[in-house]
């Protein structure tokens, strides 16, 4: 077994799916001379060829729209954001073309739009964003969000396949930080709409994505030394949202924090919060409590940045606040 | 253009042209160099990750940033240019200090953004500069509507916006160019034509040859000029603002240049023909071109450039010295300015636990 990282886990599951089927190609700006902006499609160009890694101009709503017009066509396009930052370039055709394209025209858009995603890494207002939010209302769209190389691979894989447009949000401090050793040989995929037990315990539940699935993690740790059990729940799909999973592990805890690196106001927290109240009332031992992005734009210093985000140590005194509830 | 009548200093060596006093030559220099050193500065910084984001050099581009914002009026509330990440130059020109750009770059509490952006995003309305957001494009509409508010005051203002050939792309770009010539806003777009965005190249971002064409469609008057050639784009960038400022409306000005160094520092430039930049780097760098031209015609002396060179080396260590070890600024102050009422965000609770 090899160690591979995050980023090489999203380009192994891209990879397979190239070569396993012909449909499959890319599309983006620099993906193809370049290797993308990360590298995460390094070397494709070579073995793919230039019908099937396409470099674009910088037109993310032609990249998007582009990919659908294919998708119907037959192909399974996987469209690169530069940055997921600018999706927002494309948000029309993807929630009123794409989204809506089986519901009322019963037209399938196999597409997977794909890119970089999250903070932590001073990037500004502009290369940090975290948009599932903006997409969460749309229905007719799925949102995945891998925190391990396994998930970023079998993610991608499973997103490749899935019959919907999926929008796939890698997160870029976790490219080269995370290392996994995956078996080879074995074909991973993750099933999308299944959240994952990231880490059992009994006094209190997180449940959590991306990034912030591993500051959850180190501050469950600390809490462990606490006496304070904490479990984790990481959703790896945000749309739609495993109720079930949620559901059980609130019903084992009793008391819920969620958290998420995005802004608080709007975020998936607030859902989850919603679908709890509906579904395991009865079951709370405590109120449900957000750890979020503070509702500003992110901002570039490290002080300013480091203030507006979630950290490790938010999440560690949240947790023990509402385990002492 | 009309030609002014101006002996030669000497029967062989051209006069200086008609729309520039001998002064300003200087002036435009003394800008072309300042942003060069400026930026050398930025790149030792950077490696010293005292830059903290990203790096993006105009190396062998600054004459076109330079020349064309020298075109326009400057002082208080006069013209107003929109720059992106590459035209450093034309902000300095428009009265930003190198002491603001450093500060931004790295992040410090006194910077014009006190930390929240990046490079050289940020503004002077009065000075006349509104800073770009990334999102490529979409300053063009912006930049239209700055210039419609001139045209519907009855002010003599102009405005003036950049777009790389990659950004010419962008939707944002189309609707804003069309908006702005429906208008007759008194516009001046500058079109660069730098033979890259990141790694791609012309042939693969657009099937015209010039991007002239473009605005061609839009009904835009356009002129296309080699960009290392100062003294063109200014006379080009001085003709289409002086149109505007008429009432004309848009102009659109191509300039024909080359990105030396790759879209940032931490791109290798892999992709890059290696004569390709030496090539450009040899024979075609318009600050070593402008230099040439001014000695070799006997506009100035050599002595004088030599000694403006160490003037602006001085300047930059003085703004690099005040204030490469200020603080950054204090966490909570992320929380102020996201809406005028209220004035501050609130704090979440588990900052208060
Ligand atoms: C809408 C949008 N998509 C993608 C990007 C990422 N990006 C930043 S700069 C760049 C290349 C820009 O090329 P060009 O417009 O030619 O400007 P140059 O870098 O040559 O000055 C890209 C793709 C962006 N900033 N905005
Ligand atoms: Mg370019």
């Amino acid at each position: 077994m090899a160690e591979i990282t995050y980023l090489e886990a999203i380009r192994q599951g891209l990879w397979e799916e190239m070569e396993r089927d012909e449909r499959v190609f890319i599309l983006g700006e620099d993906v193809g001379a370049y290797g993308g902006a990360f590298k995460v499609t390094d070397g494709f160009l070579k073995r793919f060829g230039e019908s099937r890694v396409i470099d674009t101009p910088i037109s993310e709503a032609a990249i998007v729209g582009a990919a659908a017009g294919a998708a119907h066509m037959g192909l399974r396009p996987v469209a690169e954001m530069q940055f997921i930052d600018f999706i927002s370039c494309a948000y029309d055709m993807l929630t009123n073309y794409v989204a809506t394209a089986r519901y009322r025209a019963g037209l399938a858009t196999p597409i997977v739009v794909r890119g970089p995603c999250g903070g932590f890494v001073r990037g500004g207002p502009f290369h940090s964003q975290n948009p599932e939010a903006a997409f969460f209302h749309t229905p007719g769209l799925k949102i995945v969000a891998p925190a391990t190389a396994r998930d970023a691979k079998g993610l991608i894989k499973a997103a490749i396949r899935d019959d919907d447009p999926v929008l796939y949000l890698e997160h870029k401090w976790l490219y080269r930080r995370i290392k996994e050793s995956l078996p080879e040989g074995e074909e991973i995929l993750t099933p999308i709409g299944r959240a994952r037990v990231a880490r059992e315990g009994r006094d209190l539940s997180i449940v959590t994505y991306g990034a912030m699935v591993w500051k959850s993690l180190e501050a469950a740790e600390q809490l462990d030394k606490d006496g304070v059990s904490v479990e984790v729940l990481d959703l790896r799909t945000l749309l739609p949202l495993d109720d079930a999973a949620i559901v059980a592990t609130v019903k084992k805890t009793n008391k819920l924090l969620i958290v998420h690196e995005d802004t608080r106001t709007g975020g998936l927290a607030g859902e989850i919060a919603a679908r709890i109240n509906e579904q395991a009332f009865e079951w709370l031992d405590g109120p449900i409590m957000r750890v979020t992005a503070h509702d500003v734009p992110l901002p570039y210093a490290p002080t300013l940045e480091d203030f507006v985000l979630p950290q490790t140590e938010d999440v560690v005194k949240a947790a023990r606040w509402l385990a002492a509830y | 253009m009309t030609s002014r009548i101006v002996p030669a200093t000497q029967p062989g060596h051209p006069a200086i042209p008609a729309e520039v006093e001998r002064s300003q030559l200087l002036e435009i220099y003394y800008y072309l160099r300042l942003t060069r050193t400026l930026e050398e500065r930025l790149t030792a910084l950077y490696r010293q990750t005292k830059v903290i984001g990203g790096l993006f050099r105009s190396l062998g581009q600054e004459g076109e940033s330079v020349a064309s914002a020298y075109a326009l009026e400057r002082g208080r509330h006069r013209d107003l240019l929109s720059p992106l990440i590459r035209n450093l130059g034309s902000m300095l020109v428009m009265g930003a200090t190198p002491l603001q750009i450093l500060r931004q770059y790295m992040a410090k509490v006194e910077g014009p953004t006190r930390g929240r952006e990046l490079n050289i995003h940020f503004n002077d309305l009065e000075l006349g500069y509104v800073g770009q957001i990334s999102h490529l494009g979409d300053m063009i509409p912006v930049m239209a509507g700055i210039t419609l508010t001139f045209k519907l005051r009855r002010e003599p203002r102009v405005g003036l916006v950049y777009i790389g050939d990659g950004g010419t792309s962008t939707g944002t770009f189309h609707e804003g160019l069309n908006f702005a010539a429906v208008q007759r806003c008194p516009l001046v777009v500058i079109g660069e034509y730098n033979h890259w965005a990141y790694s791609t190249p012309p042939a693969k971002q657009f099937a015209v040859t010039h991007l002239a064409e473009k605005a061609q469609g839009y009904g835009i008057p356009t002129v296309t000029v080699d960009g290392n050639d100062v003294l063109a784009v200014y006379a080009a960038a001085k003709h289409a603002v002086e149109r505007a400022r008429r009432g004309k409306g848009v102009h659109f000005i191509e300039v024909k240049t080359y990105r030396r160094k790759g879209h940032a520092e931490h791109d290798d430039q892999h992709y890059v023909p290696e004569d390709e930049l030496e090539r450009w780097a040899k024979e075609n760098d318009p600050i070593d071109r402008y230099a040439k031209q001014l000695i070799e015609n006997e506009w100035v002396e050599a002595a004088e450039l030599t000694a403006m060179d160490q003037r602006i080396r001085d300047e930059v260590d003085r703004a690099t010295d005040a204030c490469v070890d200020e603080p950054l600024p204090a966490p909570e102050t992320a929380l102020g300015g996201v809406y005028a009422d209220p004035a501050d965000t609130e704090k979440l609770w588990f900052r208060l636990l």
